[in-house]
């Protein structure tokens, strides 16, 4: 029946392929092109990337040479900034919004919208998603967003300043931080935004189930269509409980209605349930898509079947799954039953094991593989090893007696990177070289490609390894200035270490936006299977047209993964060419 | 790195730091296996002209393995962490010093009971940013908040705990060395949260006499 589906659907979509030219605003602005929109979404948090990345400097000026000057921000106004000089309230707000937009505005456009929106049919052999101007009401929302975001820092007051985790009751009442608009401006864009995903992720779920080209079943689509397939179910159950909890903290900043302020009968720690019952489910949100793109990439540039590919999948299930019952160890210390605790903590340790099988099983497909270090697989080298370190670090907060001392600390900063730079962003960077001459009908430069790899690779490390120092040191994460603390002055050269690392981190940035630019324009043509990969996309042209395949739709053969198979000379095997049967003697 | 821990002065905290280390020591070795064998991989299956990758679609005993010998060793830290846990936050050992702390924007104000042992009398004495008790004693420090949550931090005790407003959280520590230890706040707490810190004096059982005669005179008179 899944099949007949499929083909009514295919043949639906064959009607889109006459559609011929729209004009310049159907084409690049209001597009239902699921490629347009894609690269909306990706130009969107590449944009918010560099604001996201300006902030984070900013914050770490203050942090290695507290209360000086930055250089060149002198013109930045009062009360923002005092000749440079970066006041404590501006501090909050940066580290508030360089949170919101690095996870809300540059991580998920790019890794769910713009990949998301790319892959999806591209990979399951479909013309288009199920509702493209649902789709292109997707981005504009999420567009919508991002402008009401940025407009919080024009308001009087300032923006936002209670951490991306927006503690109540510090963000429930004006007077407690002086942030007027700014808080409600930030809680207005991520409802808008979490519609925004909401219809990205209804789209994801039926184009997938509904859309698959034939042949194609749930056990031969690539990973990253799974990882996506599976990050929608998780925006779908997790979104509403953040949307919900953003319109009661804005009743009580508004109405006075005190849902989380005790002096009216409400609870603060209501607001920390119902945060991290979205939040942590939020954190596989960002880390399973990149699961999915070093999947690929590893399979493709070892030339071997990917390891283990059921585990894969299951483990995937069991991580989301999972993510959804141990909210609870951001709250150890919160003053929450501490009985709970326990269990918490059991559910999280749990969690490493589907983690620990993603590992091996990465390092079971470079096994005896024959291996080519593109950039692309520089990345999603990095992406694996990066995770390691990210994965391994959060056993010590996941034991409750260890986190009572790490928590809220500098070793908190560094985890989070670890897994959502060092593993997030590089499967970003992964897939940007990956996928760009698909998307672009040109080939990056290598050369520079590897220059920003290697430079961002060696910066991040020396930015986020010294974290866990601080963290053991004890230095407190979103402190001003940590020079106000005794038992913090020994740690202040390791601050400005990372301090001049950060600095190179930002600088190694100016080769990727030079090379994406150049390459746009002047990049090597790129031939349909740049990669020689098996997956459905290298089936297309590149860039490929307005519904992506000439009059026939791909047929699937077999599984994505098909690398130096017997069955041919070449070492690879596109899911959709047909094969003439060998006799049975050979098996 | 666990050298850069601050000097352990509180009897739970040198089994906080152990099952630190023993933590640490497990995700180090496994670090350094996992990084070993694929620096080798790609050492070993770097591309070469004429050769073949392997084709290998898994292997259902190795993935067995891993899954159990991981689920094993999360299952025995979980184990080994829970009655730390338990000792420290689920129980109050018997205490004759209480301490109650209360978190305002920007700073901790410290009352005690004085010598009727009762919070919300007379003799009560109070400080801001200042706690003073006794070394080897059992230290009962009532958590609570005046405008939004703070959370106390006394790194050389290993001690945190939220204060949440609306509510009491009880907690405790035993100090084992006495000295001045810094108190921060570790929970964003507003404009002010860099910089919200009181010291912790813990003081000798001659000290701590000498500063409770100081402060409560009259109370010596009465108890001779």
């Amino acid at each position: 029946m899944g099949e007949a589906v499929s083909e009514s659907a295919g043949a639906m979509q064959e009607a889109r392929v006459h559609h011929g030219h729209l004009g310049f605003w159907r084409t690049y602005v209001f597009s239902t092109d699921h490629k347009m929109i894609a690269k909306q979404f990706l130009f969107m948090g590449l944009f918010m990337m560099v604001l996201g990345g300006l902030m984070a400097l900013l914050m770490r000026w203050q942090l290695a040479w507290p209360e000086t000057p930055v250089p060149g921000f002198g013109w930045v106004p009062e009360p923002y900034m005092y000749g440079g000089i970066i006041p404590p309230d501006f501090y909050n707000m940066l580290f508030t919004m360089h949170a919101t937009l690095m996870i809300f505005f540059v991580l998920m456009p790019i890794l769910v919208g713009c990949f998301g929106n790319f892959l999806i049919p591209l990979m399951i052999g479909a013309r288009d998603m199920a509702f493209p101007v649902l789709n292109m009401l997707s981005f504009w929302a999420g567009a919508l967003a991002g402008l009401v975001m940025l407009a919080g820092f024009a308001v009087p007051g300032g923006h936002a300043a209670g951490g991306w985790t927006a503690y109540a009751p510090l963000t429930a009442n004006v007077t407690y931080t002086g942030v007027d608009w700014g808080q409600n401006l930030w809680i207005i864009s991520l409802i808008i935004l979490s519609f925004s995903s909401l219809m990205g992720s209804i789209n994801y779920i039926t184009t997938i189930i509904n859309m698959r080209a034939p042949g194609m079943t749930f056990f031969r689509l690539p990973l990253v269509i799974w990882s996506l397939f599976i990050v929608a179910i998780l925006l779908l159950l997790a979104l509403p409980v953040l949307t919900a909890a953003l319109a009661m903290l804005f009743l009580d900043r508004a109405l006075g209605t005190s849902f989380f302020l005790p002096s009216g009968g409400g609870e603060p720690l209501l607001w920390q349930h119902l945060f991290w019952f979205f939040g942590h489910p939020e954190v596989y949100v960002l880390i399973l898509p990149a699961m999915g793109i070093g999947s690929e990439i590893l399979s493709v540039f070892s030339r071997k079947p990917i390891f283990g590919y059921r585990a894969m999948v299951y483990a995937m299930m069991a991580i989301a799954f999972l993510g959804f019952i141990v909210w609870g160890h951001h709250m150890f210390q919160s003053g929450m039953n501490p009985v709970l605790g326990t269990s918490f903590m059991l559910s999280t340790m749990v969690i490493a094991v589907p983690s620990a099988i993603k590992t091996f099983n990465w390092l079971g497909t470079l096994w005896g593989g024959s291996i080519r270090f593109t950039t692309p697989m520089l990345h999603g080298l990095a992406f694996v090893s990066m995770f390691v370190i990210g994965g391994l670090s959060g056993i010590f907060m996941a034991s409750a007696p260890v986190d009572i001392y790490i928590h809220d600390t500098y070793f908190i900063v560094a985890h989070i990177h670890y897994v959502l730079f060092g593993g997030s962003l590089f499967g970003l960077f992964g897939a940007i070289h990956y996928w760009f001459p698909k998307m672009f009908g040109r080939m990056m430069n290598e050369t520079l490609g590897k220059i920003h790899f290697w430079s961002t690779f060696i910066a991040f490390n020396g930015v986020f390894f010294p974290m866990h120092i601080l963290g053991v040191g004890g230095m407190m994460r979103r402190i001003y200035n940590p020079l106000q603390y005794d038992f913090l002055q020994t740690l202040q050269p390791i601050n400005v270490f990372i301090t001049i690392s950060a600095f190179a981190l930002g600088a190694a940035q100016i080769v990727l936006v030079i090379n994406f630019f150049w390459s746009l324009f002047a990049g090597k043509r790129a031939e349909a299977n740049s990669w020689q990969a098996n997956t459905l996309e290298w089936s297309a042209p590149s860039p490929p047209p307005h519904g992506n395949w000439g009059e026939a739709l791909p047929i699937v053969y077999r599984s994505a993964y098909e690398y130096s198979s017997p069955e041919v000379s070449e070492d690879w095997l596109p899911q959709d060419r047909p094969l003439v049967p060998k006799p049975a003697a050979t098996y | 790195m666990l050298r850069w821990l601050p000097e352990n002065a509180s009897t739970y905290g040198k089994d906080i730091d152990s099952l630190f280390s023993l933590i640490y020591n497990i995700t180090g070795v496994t670090f350094i296996l996992v990084m070993t064998v694929m620096v080798a991989f790609l050492i070993l299956f770097r591309r070469r002209e004429g050769r073949r990758a392997t084709y290998l679609h898994g292997n259902t005993y190795l993935e067995i393995l891993w899954t159990v010998v991981t689920a094993g060793i999360m299952i025995m830290l979980t184990i080994m962490s829970r009655p730390l846990w338990g000792r420290i936050k689920e129980s109050l050992p018997a205490s004759e010093i209480q301490v109650r702390v209360t978190a305002k924007q920007f700073s901790w104000e410290i009352v005690y009971p004085g010598p009727d042992g009762e919070f919300g009398t007379e003799d009560d004495l109070r400080a801001d940013n200042n706690m003073n008790v006794p070394v080897n004693q059992v230290v009962r420090v009532i958590l609570k908040s005046d405008d939004v949550i703070h959370s106390l931090f006394i790194p050389n005790l290993r001690f945190k705990q939220d204060a949440v407003p609306g509510r009491d959280i009880d907690s405790w520590f035993e100090a084992t060395r006495p000295g001045k230890y810094e108190m921060p706040c570790a929970e964003l707490c507003g404009f002010g949260h860099s910089g919200m810190k009181g010291y912790l004096t813990v003081h000798s059982a001659e000290d701590y006499q000498r500063w409770v005669e100081r402060n409560w005179p009259s109370s010596q008179e009465e108890d001779s």
